[in-house]
């Protein structure tokens, strides 16, 4: 159909010389046949009309000079905004709550001296620990100050799971805590609300979507490798998230907000990271 | 696919009577798709290799060996940050340009020009001897020859892969099963990084291919109209 048309136009560029070809050939109902009828008529041009057309065609090709507006810098940064914010909402629709991260058998986890250490500012923020406790607040029925202790009491899951930085490396290691989703519970959250956010004793923040929070394998972690979180691993309390990369686990929580507001997004989504960066 | 056709009258330096001939050899969507795609791989590998900066390495963290070290000013977004970005905009450009390509190609039937087929194969040979200087020219009687056709199809194909294999690195959760078919989340990115060498490979002998094959060929491109092609269009 589209020769029919090719050459149709072809020959509609001879003016009104079109009497000697049968202009119901270019029906697309007409078959093969009369498609190389209406291709082997030859129309003629002039070279200056050859020209013309050609000018034609190529300005058809100006809608890809808007990809130019990535070169301008006034333009770019919104745009490549606007592009992150697109990836963001499909990963959104992309999350199961059902999908599982893949876990592993305990010989394949890595050695926990070789589980990497990305902290933001400094290894140890001197958390002190008899007095620590995590702050809650927000759209929850029981704010308040939680100890360690309280947190331990609930149920607790380990597992060996990948943990995926977006430098690109991964490592498989072994966390154990309580489900955000029964901490969650406890505390009386309204889970209807959409944003949790956290901040850290080193000044790091993060946020999550609710429906991360609530996935079984979303951990409140106070231990890796079966033993209590070293000051370097976000001791006492971190984030274990295996369906998000890295940095949105925070380490040394220090408080907690259940939120339909999300008044501060995290550290590197500020520097221009992705938000939701679910894998 | 047999383009339309059309003679020149009273072309520069021929006889009247028996005037140029031009073949509409590259319909407006494959054109389009060619250009945006262009832009955007250029884009998604300036990008990829700026994301590989961070991490160039295909092995542990601890103890890390670096598999090369790519200069910074052959890559864009100047950060990990600023790359990911890029990446993750144009990845949609790359992805939206080859879906439209496909369907045009498969709806308009156009695709006949292009798609390397099994009768295309013993025609690869002879080209593949012609070009690297020890066998004559086969005869040319469509737009693509057979290794043309081989190559086009490939590439698509590698485009394909990289869609995928990008796929299961940026969601190895919720495609775990797409890793798992890749070997494992290293072996996606080991794939995903061998691909787009695969795809420099095609661009660089389709560039040496462009520059061997003249102005005519390369505006037919742009405008679509090839002159004077070197077969018989009908």
């Amino acid at each position: 159909m589209v020769e029919c048309l090719l050459g149709r136009r072809a020959m509609d560029l001879q003016n009104d010389d079109a009497n000697n070809v049968d202009s119901k050939s270019t029906d697309a109902a007409s078959g093969d046949a009369k498609l190389v009828d209406a291709t082997s008529v030859s129309p003629k041009i002039s070279e200056r009309r050859f020209r013309q057309m050609n000018r034609r065609e190529l300005l058809k090709l100006t809608p890809v000079i808007a990809l130019g507006a990535f070169a301008i810098p006034a333009l770019r940064e919104p745009l490549l905004k606007q592009g992150l914010r697109f990836s963001d909402w499909a990963s959104g629709k992309l999350f199961r709550s059902a999908q599982l991260a893949p876990t592993f058998a305990d010989s394949a986890v890595t050695p926990l001296e070789k589980f990497p250490l990305n902290g933001y500012d400094v290894d140890d923020p001197g958390v002190i620990f008899e007095n620590w406790t995590l702050s809650v607040s927000g759209a929850v029925e029981k704010p308040g100050e939680y100890s360690l202790s309280q947190i331990q009491a609930l149920p607790r899951t380990r597992q060996n799971t990948r943990h995926v930085c977006v430098e690109g490396w991964d490592v498989i290691g072994r966390f154990g805590g309580t489900r955000l989703s029964e901490f969650l519970n406890r505390i009386g959250a309204d889970t209807t609300a959409p944003f949790i956010t956290v901040s850290c004793a080193d000044d790091y923040y993060e946020s999550l979507d609710m429906a991360t929070a609530l996935h079984p394998q979303t951990l409140l972690c106070y231990e890796m490798y079966d033993r209590p979180l070293t000051r370097e691993h976000g001791a006492p309390l971190r984030l274990n998230i295996p369906t998000k990369i890295g940095y949105k686990q925070a380490k040394y929580l220090t408080e907690l907000k259940v939120t339909r507001v999300l008044d501060r997004v995290g550290y590197w989504e500020d520097q221009g990271y992705s938000w939701f960066y679910g894998l | 696919m047999r383009g339309a056709v059309i003679e020149i009258d009273g072309a520069k330096g021929r006889e009247s009577d028996e005037g140029a001939r031009a073949v509409y050899e590259h319909p407006l969507p494959v054109r389009l798709c060619h250009w945006v795609n262009s832009v955007a791989l250029f884009v998604l590998i300036g990008s990829g290799l700026q994301i590989f900066r961070a991490f160039p390495s295909f092995g542990a963290k601890i103890p890390q060996k670096d598999l090369l070290h790519w200069p910074k000013s052959l890559a864009i977004g100047g950060w990990l940050g600023g790359a990911l970005q890029w990446h993750l905009t144009f990845m949609w450009i790359y992805i939206a340009s080859g879906l439209f390509y496909l369907g045009y190609q498969i709806f308009s039937g156009n695709y006949r020009q292009v798609l390397f087929l099994p009768r295309d194969l013993a025609g690869v040979w002879p080209m593949v001897k012609h070009y690297f200087f020890f066998g004559g020219k086969p005869a040319v009687n469509e737009a693509y020859n057979p290794l043309q056709k081989h190559a086009y199809t490939t590439v698509f194909g590698l485009g394909v892969l990289s869609v995928v294999t990008g796929l299961a690195i940026w969601k190895p959760v919720q495609f775990s099963w797409l890793a798992w078919l890749m070997g494992g989340f290293h072996w996606a990115r080991v794939w995903h990084f061998a691909i787009m060498w695969a795809i420099l490979l095609f661009v660089f002998g389709h560039l040496v291919m462009v520059i061997l094959h003249g102005w005519n060929n390369f505006v037919s491109m742009l405008t679509g109209w090839k002159k004077d092609p070197e077969y018989d269009p009908r």
